[in-house]
């Protein structure tokens, strides 16, 4: 790498690769180059991240504060007057409708720090319990599911390393050849290596024309089809009797659930044959270890949580838990989807992975904080459940790192329920849907242009520097609160400075789940990241978690019983088909970054119809004519695109794109009764030629 | 019906019957959390997966393996029998004299095996209960303690014959097999599972079944059982042949158990009418699983069952649901070192000129698919049955075709092979 070249990590997903930015002279202040030391993506990244340094092109940037003046236009003003209409807004809410009716919204693209201050700020200085955030709609399933199971929730309890060196890899609902490319290299080296993928997808993605085994369930029968397995291991008497008995409790009812779904049945439920079912059964169990790897396919349902239950389950009776090359995994999305969640900006939850019922975290963290432990809210609502009441009982709202008028379910009723807020304030790079909604919008420094710590996919802490300087105007997420904490009177304790603040998280997270005390951003440079927990400075870290025991009470892994269950919207006459929603190659999340890079963009300029061509042929539905895609909540017309990889009861939209175009407009908000997920994964719909 | 119509004064849902369809929705039920209920079951065992008798009975599984799991604390299970239905009182009444009021009452009694006709089968010289007993040696093949009652007695078996070619008795006769005794199975139709497959699979599916140890006669009707003081001995055949046999399995069909419903004047075809809202005549009482009959159809499947079971408890908890019938694939699997797969549905024989057949055989692969699509009155095509044996891999294709009953929009051919179905690569 040039010498000149700043060590940092891309601004997308949780692989968080390693990249260097060099400063050049040009449209673009730096240039993405190789960081080959970095062992996640050794050097290799995928087109979002080569391209990464389009998003600092100055055009495309708010550089100054927005107010909505009396005309009912986003005019520019000063950083005091936004920040003092910001502050009054939010003590008039208060003050009128208690301090619950003031909501704060995060993301898992903020780094630990900010999602650490963001938390912190809603508890102190607001003392509202009304704070949750868009991880809430990518990794609660997978994350409450391991929490039930593990005691723990980390992404992968292993390093991505050990993929290869699995016997077998099953890849649930995840398409990472589109969605993170970089990790492909982890499942071609598997193979040459001898070890089988299983893919299980709806469409055969690029990633299921490499897998030794492809399976298509319907979508939103992927507990069945893990129950199914589960039935097969028992019925051919593959389970693993002895790490039954020392490592898990609760197998017997767990057995008798998953012998409630016969092979014949699952097929019937999942349409899967038979045949399929049995041969990924052998390539599981015949393999020396065996991995189950989870994305946004299982979870992202009503039953997401029992879902991943059921394959976690699948992993305990085999005896592929808490020993190397085998395991549960979930392959997070957002950059900092691992970070995002253990710090505090979710409804339930202290710093640290501290629950916020629990009065010794409480106690804690209150003491780190210089608070009374009694003056801390207690859990507030889910993030949709949070959307949902804007303008009822939330009325003055702080959306930090997300864009939820895009990348809420049914997110036509979000933008109206923004819309009925008496008071909208939004940090953004760029003026997004949901900026465009707001009463404030305050211009914050993004990737490159700040430092901070993420913890990717693997619980690797990693650090992002700054590379170049923000343009004029504005300021970072963490100065935003710092000002903000001082105009509502707490002139301490929400620093500006991130080593300052993650020197906070550190003693807050300390002796929690997600313990950070012994990581420092010195060590994070010098050892290429630091898995937690990382309870002191002199720890080696924690790269495979539960090798001796897992981190429940009594340190054996706990047997969910889970039943098969359908969607929360089957298809009926009126809405014969199942839609189901993804990403693809050249667009990240709601697209607030990825639609203003030209070279992305022009790759995939818009939301398109995928369906297989019997159904386009039923339809009189040609390749790019334009296809009405209708449900209960919405109405939506884009190209058609005819491919025979997807199953022919099933239409796909990628969910990039906002309102009249997009697919959230038809996704259904029913919630999972643990994980508070919406059903993203499945709704019914009917075609229409448009 | 919702809760408010349930005078008087109770909500109870009574599930008579703790079988696949009464034990599942008692399990909805308590899901949905709306209403008290109370399952009352006649069974001594713990309630099982009667789906998996054959494999238990084949070794295949532990008994306490095809457990059930427990109900949800919730829901009360009483073992006694229901021998009345007092509609006027909306109670029921039980053998041990106890009786029991419902708001909601589900008959779920299920099926009881048929016994074929055959002489000598029952003790002529006895009344009552006890001249319906089977002699030493002759079993019904329907519930665990038939199974256990088999399996016990199999120590001390030379020749198994069972009765009944169907796919209960083609899974018996498997199993039994699987545990080493020569079994002989006996079946009048002029071929295996003829209400369910064509005369080809069938073929493959003896050849099959004889490599299993299953010697198999068919068009081969068993006319008396023969007994040595009430112990089995043999068979005699109509045509006078006689067959050794110290274990005989009766497998020739069950029927649906309506005699509750019946007494209770309630309306009965082959089982109990139901509608789309799986209620009889009675507002009150509803009907699912193996004992009901909807739209004609009297399943006898666990599947449909379930799906029964489920929009059941919908409709008990007040949430809008109806049942309009299952288009499933009637499959049979039969389990071994190179395990066999059959799926049929609908006809498998042309019925006029307006049917034709289009089939890919490749019995060197013990392959065998076939479908059979019917020209349509404004021109087009749809499938109106099938079977695959063997190769299942267009079964999700195939059961999705059936299931949506549309005109097809391309050759079947798609539904034979999925070369076709998956030109264009991967998703874009």
């Amino acid at each position: 790498m040039s010498e000149s070249a700043v060590e940092t990590h891309c601004p997308y997903c949780a692989l968080q690769c390693g990249m260097g930015l060099r400063r050049v002279a040009g449209a673009e202040p730096v240039e993405v180059v190789e960081r080959a030391g970095f062992p996640v993506n050794l050097g290799a990244l995928c087109g979002k991240g080569a391209t990464a340094a389009a998003v600092l092109r100055p055009g495309v940037r708010l550089t100054s504060p927005l107010v909505r003046s009396a005309g009912g236009e986003l005019r520019q003003a000063s950083w005091a007057q936004a920040l003092d209409r910001i502050g009054d807004a939010l003590t008039s809410t208060a003050r009128t409708h208690g301090r619950d009716a003031v909501g704060v919204f995060g993301g898992g693209g903020l780094t630990n720090e900010k999602a650490y201050l963001l938390g912190k700020f809603a508890r102190v200085v607001l003392g509202t319990s009304t704070i949750d955030y868009n991880g809430r709609f990518c990794m609660s399933s997978a994350a409450a599911a391991g929490t039930r199971a593990f005691g723990v929730d980390r992404g992968l309890p292993f390093p991505l390393a050990d993929v290869p060196r699995a016997g077998c890899v099953v890849l649930v609902g995840g398409n990472p050849a589109e969605t993170m490319p970089p990790f492909v290299r982890y499942l071609r080296e598997l193979r040459e290596n001898g070890g089988r993928l299983i893919v299980v997808d709806p469409r055969r993605t690029r990633t299921a024309e490499s897998a030794d085994l492809y399976l298509a369930p319907r979508p939103g029968t992927d507990l069945a089809l893990a129950l199914g397995l589960l039935h097969l291991v028992v019925a051919d008497g593959r389970t693993d009797k002895r790490f039954i008995a020392e490592r898990t409790t609760g197998w017997e009812e767990t057995r008798a659930a998953a012998m409630a779904h016969w092979p014949e049945h699952v097929e019937a439920v999942t349409g899967v044959p038979l045949p399929q079912l049995r041969r990924a059964a052998a390539l599981f169990c015949d393999a020396t270890s065996a991995m189950v790897l989870t994305a946004r396919g299982p979870e992202q349902h009503a039953k997401g949580t029992d879902t991943v239950s059921a394959w976690i389950n699948l992993c305990l009776a085999t005896g592929n838990a808490g020993r190397p090359y085998a395991g549960y995994g979930c392959l997070t999305g957002q950059g900092n989807g691992q970070g995002g969640r253990e710090h505090g900006q979710k409804a339930d939850q202290l710093p640290g992975y501290r629950k916020l019922d629990d009065p010794a975290a409480r106690a804690h963290v209150a003491a780190v904080w210089g608070v009374d432990p009694a003056a801390l809210p207690g859990p507030g609502r889910s993030a949709y459940e949070l959307l949902d009441a804007l303008g009822q009982e939330v009325h003055s709202l702080l959306v930090m790192g997300s864009n939820p008028a895009v990348s809420a379910p049914r997110s036509a009723r979000v933008a109206d329920r923004l819309r009925a807020l008496d008071f909208l304030a939004v940090c953004d790079v760029v003026l997004s849907e949901t900026a465009a909604l707001a009463d404030v919008v305050l211009p914050v420094t993004q990737w490159a242009e700040e430092t901070g710590t993420l913890t990717n996919l693997e619980g690797r802490v990693i650090l992002r520097r700054k590379a170049v300087d923000p343009p004029e105007g504005v300021r970072s997420d963490l100065e935003v609160l710092h000002r903000l904490a001082r105009r509502l009177g707490h002139p301490d304790g929400f620093p500006s400075d991130p080593e300052e603040v993650f020197a906070e998280l550190r003693r807050a997270s300390a002796g929690g789940t997600a313990d950070y005390a012994g990581i420092s951003y010195r060590r994070i440079a010098a050892e290429d990241g630091v898995f937690w927990p990382c309870p002191s400075p002199g720890h080696p870290g924690t790269p495979r978690l539960f090798l001796e025991r897992f981190g429940t009470e009594d340190g054996r892994a706990r047997f969910t019983p889970v039943q098969h269950r359908p969607a929360a919207e089957e298809p009926d006459a009126e809405f014969p088909l199942r839609l189901t929603t993804g990403r693809v190659l050249s667009q990240y999340q709601s697209g607030a970054q990825t639609r203003r890079v030209p070279a992305l963009n022009s790759a995939a300029p818009g939301p398109y119809v995928e369906l297989h061509p019997q159904l386009a042929e039923r339809l009189g539905v040609r390749e790019g004519e334009p296809v009405a895609v209708v449900s209960r909540r919405g109405r939506t017309v884009s190209p058609a695109r005819v491919s025979g990889a997807i199953r022919p009861d099933t239409v796909f939209m990628p969910f990039h794109w906002p309102g009249e175009r997009g697919a959230n407009a038809h996704t259904n908000p029913a919630l999972d009764p643990v994980s508070r997920m919406p059903e993203f994964k499945v709704c019914a719909v009917r075609l229409e030629r448009a | 019906m919702t809760a408010a119509t349930d005078t008087p004064g109770t909500a109870r849902v009574v599930i008579v019957g703790g079988g696949t369809a009464g034990h599942r929705l008692a399990q909805q039920l308590a899901l949905h959390g709306e209403r008290e209920v109370l399952l009352l079951a006649e069974e001594e065992h713990p309630p099982y997966n009667r789906v998996l008798l054959a494999e238990v009975l084949s070794g295949r599984y532990a008994p306490e393996v095809a457990a059930l799991a427990s109900l949800p604390p919730q829901v009360v299970r009483r073992r006694t029998r229901v021998v009345r239905v007092d509609r006027e009182q909306r109670r029921v009444l039980c053998d041990d004299g106890s009786t029991v009021g419902y708001g909601a009452l589900a008959l779920a009694t299920g099926s009881n095996p048929v016994l074929p006709p055959l002489r000598g089968l029952f003790d002529e010289s006895r009344t009552g209960r006890e001249r319906h007993e089977l002699p030493c040696g002759v079993f019904a093949f329907r519930t665990m303690t038939d199974c256990a009652d088999i399996d016990a007695r199999l120590p001390r078996s030379r020749h198994a014959v069972v009765v009944g070619g169907g796919l209960l008795g083609v899974s018996a006769a498997r199993a039994l097999a699987a545990r080493g005794i020569p079994v002989l199975l006996a079946h009048q139709g002029e071929y295996l599972m003829d209400r369910h497959i064509d005369s080809s699979a069938a073929e493959l599916l003896r050849t099959h079944l004889m490599g299993q140890g299953v010697e198999v006669h068919t068009e081969c009707r068993v006319r008396s059982v023969l007994t040595e003081g009430r112990r089995v001995t043999g068979v005699e055949l109509a045509d006078g042949f006689r067959l050794e046999a110290d274990l005989l399995v009766l497998a020739v069909g069950v029927r649906p158990r309506s005699g509750l419903a019946r007494a209770a004047r309630l309306a009965v075809g082959q089982g109990v009418l139901v509608d789309d809202r799986l209620r009889t005549g009675d507002p009150h009482i509803h009907a699912v699983g193996d004992c009901a009959e909807h739209r004609g159809v009297v399943y006898g499947l666990a599947g449909p069952a379930l799906e029964q079971a489920d929009v059941l408890a919908r409709v008990l908890s007040g949430k809008p649901a109806e049942y309009r019938g299952s288009r499933l694939l009637t499959r049979l699997t039969l389990n071994s070192a190179t395990p066999l797969d059959i799926a049929a549905f609908g006809s498998t024989e042309p019925t006029g000129p307006e049917d034709r057949v289009v089939r890919l055989a490749d019995a060197g692969r013990r392959s065998y698919r076939k479908v059979i699509v019917r020209r349509t009155g404004d021109g087009g095509e749809r499938l109106v049955g099938g079977v695959l044996l063997g190769d299942l891999d267009t079964l999700g294709t195939l059961a999705h075709t059936w299931a949506d009953d549309q005109d097809l929009v391309s050759h079947p051919l798609h539904l034979l092979t999925d070369i076709g179905t998956t030109t264009g690569g991967t998703s874009r």
